[in-house]
């Protein structure tokens, strides 16, 4: 398939010696030759975030010699991100992630022009920041900001390579191609906010990215050099724990909102409030559930109350810390609330009290009168009573 | 029609862990609705108030999206596999 996305090649641009035996190994294929090798040169490709997904994409793209990368974004390096954000070392905790990013890469590839971008990507600025670029890679980890990059590509007429994980699935596709579909075509609307888990109940397997972004990194290169055939109008699901990769078709739509025949997406919106408000339950009201901080429950249970401490993680979190507590994991609570005795008075806790909150929440409404819930979770017990405890 | 259903990774916990379900259905919609007569949690996942599917969820009939089928009423075959495909945005936040 002929793609629009090909760079034609100036005829003042060339490879120096030291680029040819560098690039030795896509030079002796003729599916990329000095042809590819110096579209690739010439591509210029923007890699919004640069985590788990960004941190594959950034090395291949790097090593492949495309002549331009740029990186946005605006999170410093945390201990937890070296699970999976390969491009970093443990001497980066604390650097912007652009920063440590852009280090890496140019030590990986001298001859390139790296540009970091050390911002959220926000309405405001995306169209500018996109304007320079042939090609947008979202690797990012939100929905707002996959809605913005999707409607900021679409009216700058600019692919989009997208890539999402979610513990050990991944999806790919290539949205923004001319006649392709694009996000919203898939997904009109976000899920609500809190409906989909957060990272401490969510996790993800550290590979994953690394499978997913390397992806995004082959579909951006097939699109530079014009080669093979791109994933658009195809969504590649992967489950890594069966490693089984299965594809889905995915159709234009012509009453898409932003790419379809009769727009009425022109502009940039509010994607937060697209978010937070379109989706289809109000946000998260605030508990009103009692609460009780670990400084209270300490003092409560050293003076010798009768308090009874419900823990409603799951199992394998139980296992790398808890505080004795009775453990009914929350998806479990309906089915075992039986096992709690509603004459006693209990204080629920989970990580980080979100969950628990809802257990109480739930428990409250099922008659039981004293149950309060634990803010902050077992991470706020480590940072205000026992800092042996360990946060995960 | 005996069809298999393949759950996402985050509905898992709402439908017993599994990665998927066997069951037996004519019909897209007597499909899910079997399943979430099964699976009562799944159902507030799926489904919103008002019964319509929710919009970040996509239904497929092996590689088809149902919109561009018949929808709910799209004719199952026996050894189909309906997939439910959420949407994900990975990792923090």
């Amino acid at each position: 398939m002929a793609t629009k996305t090909e760079i034609p090649t100036q005829p003042a641009v060339s490879l120096s010696n030291q680029e040819i035996l560098r690039y030795s190994r896509h030079l002796i294929m003729p599916e990329v030759g000095m042809e590819g090798q110096l579209k690739l040169k010439q591509a210029k490709v923007l890699c919004i975030g640069t985590g788990g997904l960004g941190a594959p994409l950034g090395l291949y793209l790097a090593a492949a010699g495309v002549g331009r990368l740029g990186i946005v974004d605006f999170d410093n390096v945390d201990l937890t991100n070296l699970q999976r954000q390969i491009l970093f070392s443990s001497t980066d905790v604390g650097r912007p992630k652009t920063e440590a990013a852009a280090e890496r890469l140019r030590n990986l590839n001298p001859d390139i022009r790296i540009d970091s971008y050390e911002t959220p990507l926000t309405s405001e600025n995306a169209l500018d920041l996109f304007r320079d670029y042939d090609i947008i890679v979202d690797g990012t980890d939100n929905f707002p900001t996959r809605y913005l990059v999707n409607d900021a590509c679409i009216l700058l007429k600019k692919p989009n390579v997208y890539g999402s994980i979610f513990r050990f699935e991944g999806q790919i596709s290539i949205f923004g191609y001319p006649d392709g579909p694009c996000y919203r075509c898939l997904y009109p609307e976000p899920p609500p906010a809190g409906l989909v888990p957060s990272c401490a109940e969510g996790g993800v397997l550290g590979v994953l990215p690394g499978i997913v972004g390397a992806i995004q990194a082959a579909e951006t290169l097939k699109l530079i050099i014009g080669k093979g055939e791109p994933l658009v109008g195809r969504l590649l699901l992967l489950d890594a724990l069966t490693m089984r990769f299965r594809e889905l078709k995915l159709r234009k739509n012509a009453e898409c909102p932003v790419c379809g025949n009769h727009p009425t997406v022109t502009k940039l919106i509010d994607y937060a409030e697209f978010c937070g408000i379109r989706g289809e339950e109000a946000p998260a009201r605030p508990s009103t559930v009692p609460e009780i901080t670990p400084r209270e429950l300490k003092a409560r249970l050293d003076r010798g109350d009768d308090l009874f401490v419900l823990d409603v993680r799951e199992p394998h979190e139980y296992q790398i810390c808890n505080l004795g507590g009775y453990l009914i994991p929350l998806g479990d609570l309906s089915r075992r609330a039986s096992e709690l005795d509603s004459s006693r008075e209990i204080v629920a806790h989970c990580r980080s009290g979100k969950r628990s909150a809802e257990a109480a929440e739930f428990l409250r409404k099922a008659g039981f009168r004293k149950v309060t819930n634990l803010k902050g979770g077992i991470l706020a017990w480590s940072d205000e009573v026992d800092s042996a405890v360990p946060k995960y | 029609m005996p069809v298999k259903v393949i759950i996402p990774t985050p509905l898992r916990a709402y439908a017993g862990k599994q990665e998927s379900v066997e069951l037996q259905a004519n019909t897209v919609g007597e499909a899910l609705a079997s399943l979430t007569n099964r699976y009562g949690d799944l159902k507030k996942h799926l489904y919103a108030d008002d019964g319509r599917l929710r919009s970040f969820v996509n239904i497929y009939v092996n590689d088809e999206d149902i919109r561009y089928l018949q929808k709910d009423a799209t004719q199952l075959r026996e050894g189909d596999t309906v997939s439910i495909v959420p949407s994900i945005a990975g990792g923090w936040r």
